[in-house]
């Protein structure tokens, strides 16, 4: 039977939903316009004042937010609260070199943990759990985040934090764990070390993960669930709307409950910022509705995703997001064919290789090269030298029948591919266009 | 009668051999027999050595890919149809050469390393015809 950790709200009809986000959009951008001087200014600029946003409805006319607007207005441009009344910071790892810096107040915390608890209550979480937290904890959202919603459900939880993998392990055994939160190439990881450790899936006692902060593909959910003998559900969140469990999956595991009563979601047109129609790709942008210290109308995610509003097999009604399919800024175009580097993930998990690759994009007499190098591991390597060509005319193949161009595959030495601390540098693009 | 042969993953480019015999040298690692395999964008070092096992040990630390392959070392009389009477006795039995290389000894000795499908088959064939084999023991003296 299907659980739920707010029953009523989750599986509230849709014309519940629509009013609860009318009322509390009205209120969310009287706070912003009140308490928000820079958002403030770009509603002026457009002639707008609250009076003009009557309910959900009206929220297209609104003006976006975009990372670049969290970079202007950093640290506390955006900030919707009083010093006073807020008690936390969280921010990004930074990758681009945006550091994003959100903030809460005991109000904000307890709706993100609530968040959480609904995640972990769909991928089956009772108080009867144990609940092994190998997120990070401090600035990122994943800990502390799945910490709180952890603790919301009753489940005894375990905030081993990232790392350490053979303490990870012996915790999981010796507290016989059963639900596991991390990201999937750390859940992957942790797989292949039990493995390698002779530990069977029916010897593991996870019965759940849910895994996030990353993209990750359907072939490789598949192959952690066997390795660990678990059911993979994803979560989906950012840190400039409070972290993980802005969505999550349940038990259909084809998509992720966006919490509407909390977020309301749009597709747009990245080109033209137009909204787009149910079942239509294109990038996501969240609008917050109750949030006090970090409010944020219409934030562009970059995300690219479609929306469904199908009926779906566990009960709950809220819409569902697919797993975002790219992003808008990391969308490759390569000799004009569109290409995400989740793609090229997909035909190497499938193939055998580790997620460890760098996708090197070049132009060489005015036409675009494409280089995929992926890291020689000891399992792969032999003696032989045509076994180890032949695998890479395999992944060549491989890489065309998904993208239709041809790729150049390249072995190089192990641990020669940078890893930084967190999300790793996929696509480096030497094209001077 | 095998010897244990270590094959090493190289990137194809300036450098990459040198990191290696930079390591081996380090740690006083002696190479009696050496051949290298390449593409265009990686090789495969192949190594005999006087410690195997150290060796893996220096070469995993150093943050190279390696493995232990099973090959053949062949005492070769170093006249005239030498080889070729090696070579007729692996055809004769059927057994299929990968790959093989050469070194020299200390003292007069010439031999060749052999990489077979069936390392089995070919030491028998190879001692049942009188053909003298280096063992692991002997080949740390040579």
């Amino acid at each position: 039977m299907e659980r739920y950790y707010q029953p009523e709200i989750e599986t509230a009809s849709p014309e519940q939903i629509k009013a609860w986000q009318d009322e509390k959009l009205v209120k969310q951008v009287r706070h912003v316009w009140d308490c928000v001087p820079y958002y403030r200014k770009l509603m002026e600029e457009k002639g707008l004042t609250p009076n003009d946003i009557k309910g959900r409805d009206d929220l297209h006319k609104l003006p976006f937010l975009s990372k670049y607007d969290l970079r202007e207005a950093y640290p506390y441009g955006l900030m919707g609260a009083p010093l006073k009344d807020c008690v936390r910071i969280q921010s990004t790892s930074g990758t681009t070199g945006k550091r994003v810096v959100a903030f809460y107040t005991q109000h904000d915390i307890d709706l993100w943990e609530d968040c959480c608890a609904r995640a972990i209550t769909a991928a089956g979480g009772t108080n009867e759990d144990v609940c092994q937290i190998s997120y990070g904890y401090g600035l990122f959202t994943g800990g502390p985040g799945l910490n709180g919603g952890s603790h919301k459900v009753g489940c005894l939880t375990i905030p081993t934090s990232s790392g350490n993998t053979e303490r990870q392990i012996m915790f999981i055994m010796d507290l016989s764990a059963t639900i596991l939160c991390c990201t999937p190439s750390y859940a992957a990881y942790l797989g292949e070390t039990m493995k390698e450790m002779g530990l069977t899936p029916d010897q593991i006692p996870l019965k759940a993960g849910i895994f996030g902060a990353e993209a990750w593909s359907e072939e490789m959910r598949q192959s952690i669930q066997e390795t660990l003998g678990i059911k993979a559900y994803d979560i989906y969140g950012l840190t400039e709307l409070s972290g993980p469990g802005v969505a999550f999956e349940c038990s259909a595991q084809n998509g992720m409950h966006i919490n509407e009563d909390h977020f309301i979601a749009e597709i747009i047109d990245p080109e033209t910022g137009e909204v787009l129609p149910d079942g239509t790709q294109g990038e996501l942008v969240f609008t917050s509705l109750d949030k006090e210290a970090f409010p944020l109308l219409r934030y562009r995610t970059r995300d690219v995703c479609v929306l469904s509003h199908e009926k779906c097999s566990c009960g709950r009604t809220h819409v569902k997001m697919c797993k975002p399919r790219g992003r808008t800024d990391d969308m490759l175009i390569i000799r004009g064919v569109n290409v995400f580097p989740s793609q090229i993930e997909t035909v190497l998990l499938n193939q055998g290789y580790p997620a460890n690759y760098q996708i090197i994009v070049d132009r060489v007499n005015n036409t675009d090269t494409l280089d995929v190098q992926v890291e020689m591991t000891p399992e792969m390597f032999t003696d032989n030298l045509g076994e180890i060509t032949s695998r890479q005319r395999e992944l060549v193949d491989g890489l065309r029948s998904m993208l239709g161009l041809t790729a150049k595959v390249t072995l190089v030495a192990p641990k020669s591919i940078t890893r930084s601390e967190g999300k790793a540098v996929r696509v480096i693009d030497r094209r001077k266009i | 009668m095998s010897v244990k042969q270590i094959s090493v993953f190289l990137e194809n480019k300036p450098g990459s051999l040198l990191k290696m015999t930079q390591a081996l040298a380090a740690h006083q690692i002696d190479m009696r027999a050496f051949s290298l395999a390449e593409t265009s964008d990686f090789g495969i070092a192949r190594l005999l050595v006087d410690d195997v096992i150290a060796t893996s040990t220096v070469l995993s630390d150093a943050g190279f890919v390696s493995s232990l392959t099973p090959v053949v070392a062949v005492e070769v009389p170093d006249v005239p149809g030498g080889l070729n009477q090696v070579l007729e006795s692996l055809a004769e039995d059927g057994v299929n050469v990968e790959y093989m290389y050469a070194f020299v000894g200390k003292g007069a000795g010439a031999y060749m390393v052999f990489r077979v499908a069936d390392t089995y088959r070919a030491t028998a064939t190879l001692t049942a015809r009188g053909i003298k084999l280096v063992d692991q023991e002997q080949l740390e003296q040579l």
